[in-house]
């Protein structure tokens, strides 16, 4: 029998491999989720297989989360996608860290409650990847809860700092490091109490590593906290010994450090900066006195520009998703394309909140993909297109990140919308944006701001073109 | 060190999986993989096996592990399948 299971797991390592392979492409992507479920229906099906389950419970529980989960699903708006990820994600990690858990507690002891503080039968490498599996789980379980919070205005998006923080950070690392040395401990009793302190202390860490980090660079906070849950799986595979659960947690860590590599270079930040820096106090450059003026422009204005447009890019970015304008835009696209027009999507990576949210706010309101274009692309094609349109964006159409070598942001790859021969800027006020650095954009020459809640602004040009 | 084995040549795997990736996908292949990271539900259920049946601790906490899992697996499957649903190509526009 265990042969047979064994031989059912490489199969739907098989599957998940695929499926993930799948999903790199956008017309086998839904293709690929499907295989990788079935890879997982496949695992559970064959485990289940196994003698001796306390099948009673697994019904229950397995009947509860499928309630929940489904639910969550349907319920989800795709507004609310980025923090449904996060919340999943971190339910994942809270898994790992029970099952780790309870390897302790089973090789720890047989029976009664109070007997998981007697006998001790642990190995050492048990001991090192419980530990590890605790402590990723835990970080991955609180922060994730913590960028949930974040991710749907429930906390705030600003960088909370407290003081003392680095110095707490690193010696939660230090003792944290140091636990598996409670091996040299005899008494199962101070071990089992060592265990839970160890617990408590990588959920608080989760708390305090991630609330630091401000909104805005919560794609790459996502994407970590991704492949985290893929290494608390691993190494909880490890404990348990179990190689589907080592082999998939592995690829789903991996895959998840380089989609957090791709954010950090959208960023022209290191992982370590995002993390540890928070935002940095912005040095107040001297000599900003120079008189700065911004041209706004009425929506009746603006609209006759975008009539005579032959081509037209939109910018979205967060605000867009605040707004919840991607249907209109779908509206007025649609209306420049009959007028003529060509309608290109400008979309930087970290434009929202998550790795490729625009996208799938876009793909909502049925925008084809073909008509994304990736940060390259759209720099060629900005130099000959009439007008661009920034929604909701700032940062990544912030010019001091190309021109100022004194800005806080210099040296992250921009969309140079100021190429495009006329600049449209939907903006609720002259406000700085999230990182609170000002954008020389503005008060460029071809640049027109037009203030208002973007949806609406949009809206009136949408009117104004089915007037003609 | 067999495990070591099997931890390295995934990881190169996963690498080599993902590095191309239109950023298009990015939010799907994420909550996709963050389904897969459900596995941990097989271990959750192995669990139930080998735990001392008359522990009530024990068995609580391995409930609730399995229970945050297929949270996690079945959540995760359906957002994603959700989300691809809505990817559309121009020729397949209807």
């Amino acid at each position: 029998m265990e042969k047979i299971i064994n031989f059912a797991y490489i199969i739907s390592s098989i599957m998940f491999i695929f499926g993930i392979k799948f999903m790199s492409k956008p017309d086998t992507a839904r293709k690929g989720n499907l295989i990788s479920s079935t890879g997982m229906l496949t695992a559970v099906i064959f485990t289940l297989l196994n003698k001796g389950l306390a099948y009673e419970y697994i019904i229950i529980g397995l009947l509860i989360g499928a309630a929940i989960g489904v639910y969550f699903a349907r319920t989800v708006k795709m507004t609310g996608m980025p923090e449904m990820v996060a919340l999943l994600n971190g339910f994942g990690g809270l898994s790992s860290l029970l099952v780790a858990f309870v390897v302790y507690i089973n090789e720890n002891s047989r029976g009664e409650i109070l007997e998981i503080f007697q006998s001790t039968s642990i190995d050492f490498i048990t001991l090192l990847t419980v530990i590890s599996a605790i402590f990723i789980g835990g970080v991955t379980f609180t922060g994730s809860m913590v960028a949930w919070g974040k991710l749907s205005t429930k906390l705030s998006g600003k960088p909370m700092v407290f003081p003392f923080q680095k110095e707490f950070n690193l010696l939660v690392i230090v003792v944290v490091v140091i636990s598996p040395l409670m091996y040299y401990i005899d008494d199962p009793g101070i071990k089992m109490l060592l265990i839970i302190a160890l617990i408590l202390i990588s959920l608080i860490f989760g708390i305090t590593s991630v609330i630091p980090i401000g909104g805005a660079d919560m794609p790459v906070v996502i994407s970590l906290l991704n492949s985290y849950s893929g290494l608390a799986a691993s190494t909880a595979g490890i404990a348990i010994k179990n190689n589907l659960l080592i082999v998939t947690g592995v690829l789903v860590g991996a895959s998840g450090i380089i989609l957090t590599n791709i954010m950090c270079k959208a960023m022209n930040r290191s992982l370590a900066n995002v993390l540890f820096s928070g935002m940095k106090k912005s040095k107040k450059v001297t000599g900003e006195t120079e008189k700065k003026e911004h041209t706004a422009l009425t929506t009746e204005d603006a609209f006759y520009v975008l009539e005579a447009a032959k081509s037209v890019m939109i910018v979205p970015g967060y605000g867009m998703a605040v707004a919840q304008a991607q249907h209109t835009v779908k509206e007025l696209t649609d209306l420049l394309e009959k007028n003529d027009c060509e309608v290109y999507f400008g979309i930087h990576p970290v434009a929202g909140r998550m790795p490729g949210h625009m996208n799938v706010l876009l793909a909502e309101a049925s925008i084809p993909y073909e008509q994304l274009k990736e940060l390259e692309d759209s720099n060629n094609l900005l130099a000959s297109t009439d007008v661009a349109i920034v929604i909701g964006a700032n940062d990544v159409v912030n010019t001091s990140a190309r021109d100022d070598e004194n800005s806080e942001i210099y040296g992250m790859p921009i969309l140079e919308v100021d190429k495009a021969k006329t600049v449209f800027v939907l903006k609720r006020s002259m406000n700085t944006g999230y990182a609170g650095i000002d954008n020389p954009l503005f008060y460029l020459e071809n640049s027109r701001m037009i203030f208002g809640d973007a949806k609406e602004t949009i809206q009136s040009f949408v009117s104004a073109f089915k007037e003609i | 060190m067999e495990v070591l084995f099997i931890v390295v040549l995934a990881i190169f795997l996963g690498f080599e999986l993902i590095n191309k990736v239109p950023s298009t996908l990015h939010t799907p292949l994420m909550s996709g993989s963050n389904a897969i990271s459900g596995i941990t539900l097989i271990g959750a259920l192995e669990l139930l096996e080998r735990s001392s049946k008359d522990n009530i601790f024990v068995i609580i906490l391995a409930v609730l592990a399995v229970i945050f899992a297929s949270i996690n697996v079945f959540g995760g499957y359906i957002v994603t399948d959700k989300m691809l649903k809505m990817f559309k190509s121009k020729k397949g526009d209807k």
